[in-house]
């Protein structure tokens, strides 16, 4: 005798499946309307500024709340250089750790060395500013920063970006604790997806004689480029917006100067400092058009990092 | 199935009955601004509930905060470190009035050279800070101290980089005793900096100034002390070189003429008197002058007068200065003449 669905419980089932995609829709589009009315915010907000400064805010290099002359090109270029400063560090680490942690780390190390990078990805940023602060610039004033301007220093083209007074802080010393903050994002990113190429795929790549460097290079990068991207992107969020660690150790000076060794400014960080204080509707609105100018900033950059993806993937299948 | 329901229903009505019994215990009065006087307004609620069973509730969120909450009254008081010029006061419908005196203390770290050993005077700070006097001897800072022997070297700058009523201070104080400084940079919790670099918060830019050499900052005189760092001598307006304690913040705020500055807005920079410290000031609460909610108001003028009969004891030992008893005679007669109710009447007879 075949079962049959009672009339009563089939009704039941179906409200009840509505019920279930209407809730998930609703949170779906919830985070939508979150994002919308942020921007929306965000806007409103920097508008004295927008109409009192218009796109020289961008381009003007001032901040005088005394005045009420404000302009984000610092900050701008700030965030931007430490975050660039730090992605240099980090991604050839990172990759260095994940082929560590997936070829050829003995199997004994492997959850041991992988728990405790992802232990560092959960220290507060704040411990790290603090440490950035006390322990790292005293000894990067004492033996890094010296050598630096005695040596590249004086070279022809690169030398004005490190020379300077060894102070211990400034957007060097910034971009190198942000890459110790982000190593552990991109690290465990790269591990994860360099364990699931196939094996078939590497073997085979061993059997045609290749080295473990050649297999990584060409075998194992490829398979996983999106991933690895997506992971480098993760961790360049994360140093664009980073706050508290940089404003430690960046020296919150709004002066534009070429050396990487004297003191700048980032946008999370000039915000973290003055957010609280600020009195005036423009200086107010003028910090909130740097937080959206740091939201438009990550926007683009992860859209260009998608647009790469998809070039690359077009561009695939055509070459081989 | 049905009885485990009702119990979880009844556990979380129960919950919830004792989490409203808990917050209707907990009101009475809220304020939110500076962060300076956070650490004795937090003593004051403690000690101010165990004698009378009111609580107070801060959240030291910063002055521009507290500006902006106490405007929109969402708290029943504000508090700022810098005072609102009185236009800005009638505008909004506001009074202030000071609660205690803090001081700004430059501190410096030279080698060889010990606590309190360095004499600056106005101009010469304002000159360093501009960037214009950049070697610890320059001929204007050698001819202030005949007796110490300068280094050669550098001197490397250290200010707030956060918005600060200590940055308030320091440059109202600067732009009352250099043109240069008043024209070119000005007075306010957040300035354009003219040289060096910035630290956050007093920890901040004291940690700069213990780390490297050759340096100068400016920090609460609390925290110099707490943290026993290398202060400097200032001469002030009459000429004489004052240490940075107790009896030189009272001299300054006693000497000040409260009775002449309307709405309270007084920063006790570069006052006369022979002992007086030249960088000090009080900090401020703000209060709305027509009371929707008289009862919660006259709670917190109570409060603030306790902190003026009893609470004094409190701030010294935190490193506060209380206020002059002329001051609080003052800041009485103010409540009296100005809070009132929606229909006119003073909360305070």
């Amino acid at each position: 005798m075949p079962m049959f669905l009672r009339e009563a419980s089939l009704k039941r089932h179906t409200v009840l499946d509505l019920l279930f995609r209407n809730l998930t829709r609703v949170s779906a589009f919830g985070v939508l309307v979150l994002l919308a009315a942020i921007i929306g915010s965000l806007v409103v907000g920097s508008m004295p500024t927008i109409h009192a400064f218009g796109f020289g805010f961008l381009t003007s290099s001032d901040w005088d709340p005394v005045n009420d002359q404000f302009g984000a090109l610092i900050p701008i270029v700030g965030t931007l250089v430490t975050s660039a400063i730090a992605l240099l560090i980090a991604i050839p680490v990172s990759f260095g750790i994940a082929i560590f942690l997936t070829e050829l780390s003995p199997r004994i190390l492997r959850r041991p060395l992988g728990v405790a990078i992802e232990l560092l990805a959960g220290i507060p940023s704040i411990i790290y500013g603090m440490w950035g602060l006390f322990v790292f610039a005293p000894l990067f004033a004492e033996h890094v920063e010296p050598w630096l301007s005695d040596h590249i220093g004086a070279m022809p083209y690169i030398g004005p970006f490190f020379s300077g007074p060894p102070m211990g802080i400034g957007m060097l010393a910034a971009g190198i604790i942000l890459a110790i903050m982000v190593i552990p994002f991109i690290a465990s990113v790269m591990r994860d997806v360099f364990e699931v190429v196939p094996t078939l795929l590497k073997e085979s790549a061993y059997g045609l004689g290749a080295t473990t460097w050649e297999v990584m290079w060409k075998v194992v990068l490829p398979y996983t480029k999106v991933g690895v991207a997506g992971g480098i992107m993760l961790g360049l969020g994360r140093a664009l917006g980073e706050t508290m660690a940089v404003t430690f150790v960046i020296g919150n000076a709004h002066e534009l100067s070429k050396s990487l060794l004297m003191p700048g400014n980032s946008i999370a960080s000039a915000l973290a400092n003055e957010f609280t204080e600020a009195y005036g509707e423009l200086y107010t609105s003028a910090l909130i058009e740097l937080g959206l100018i740091l939201f438009f900033i990550t926007f683009v950059v992860l859209s260009l990092a998608r647009y790469m993806l998809f070039k690359l993937g077009q561009r695939e299948g055509q070459v081989s | 199935m049905n009885g485990k329901l009702r119990q979880f229903v009844i556990g979380i009505t129960a919950a919830a009955a004792l989490a409203c019994a808990g917050a209707s215990r907990a009101t009475g009065i809220t304020g939110a601004g500076a962060t300076f006087p956070y650490p004795i307004y937090a003593k004051w609620a403690e000690a101010y509930k165990a004698q009378t069973g009111v609580g107070m509730n801060y959240q030291s969120i910063g002055s521009g905060g507290g500006i902006k909450q106490i405007t929109a009254k969402t708290v029943d008081f504000g508090a700022s470190d810098m005072p609102l010029k009185p236009e800005e006061l009638d505008k909004n419908g506001l009074m202030q009035f000071p609660t205690v005196i803090g001081g700004v203390v430059p501190v410096v770290n030279i080698k060889d050279i010990g606590a309190g050993q360095l004499k600056l005077d106005g101009a010469t700070l304002a000159n360093i800070y501009l960037g214009k006097i950049t070697k610890w001897n320059d001929p204007a800072l050698v001819a202030l101290n005949k007796d110490l022997k300068l280094p050669a070297d550098n001197i490397t700058v250290v200010h707030r980089s956060d918005g600060s009523g200590t940055t308030f201070i320091f440059t109202n104080y600067l732009s009352k005793v250099s043109a240069e400084w008043k024209s070119t940079v000005g007075e306010s919790t957040a300035v354009s900096w003219k040289a060096g670099i910035g630290g956050k918060g007093n920890e901040g830019v004291a940690a700069n100034v213990q780390r490297m050499k050759n340096t100068i900052g400016y920090v609460e005189y609390a925290y110099a002390l707490q943290n026993k760092m290398n202060t400097v001598q200032m001469k002030n307006r009459d000429g004489q070189f004052v240490k940075p304690e107790d009896s030189s913040f009272k001299a300054a705020a006693a000497g000040a003429q409260w009775d002449k500055a309307p709405g309270f807005y007084k920063i006790l920079t570069d006052e006369a008197g022979k002992g007086s410290w030249p960088i000090s000031g009080a900090t401020f609460v703000l209060m709305h002058k027509v009371q929707e909610k008289p009862a919660t108001g006259k709670e917190v003028l109570k409060f603030f007068d306790w902190t003026y009969d009893k609470g004094g004891k409190l701030a010294s030992d935190l490193d506060y200065v209380p206020l002059p008893e002329n001051v609080v005679k003052l800041i009485r007669a103010a409540w009296k003449a100005q809070i009132k109710d929606a229909t006119g009447k003073a909360l305070v007879q």
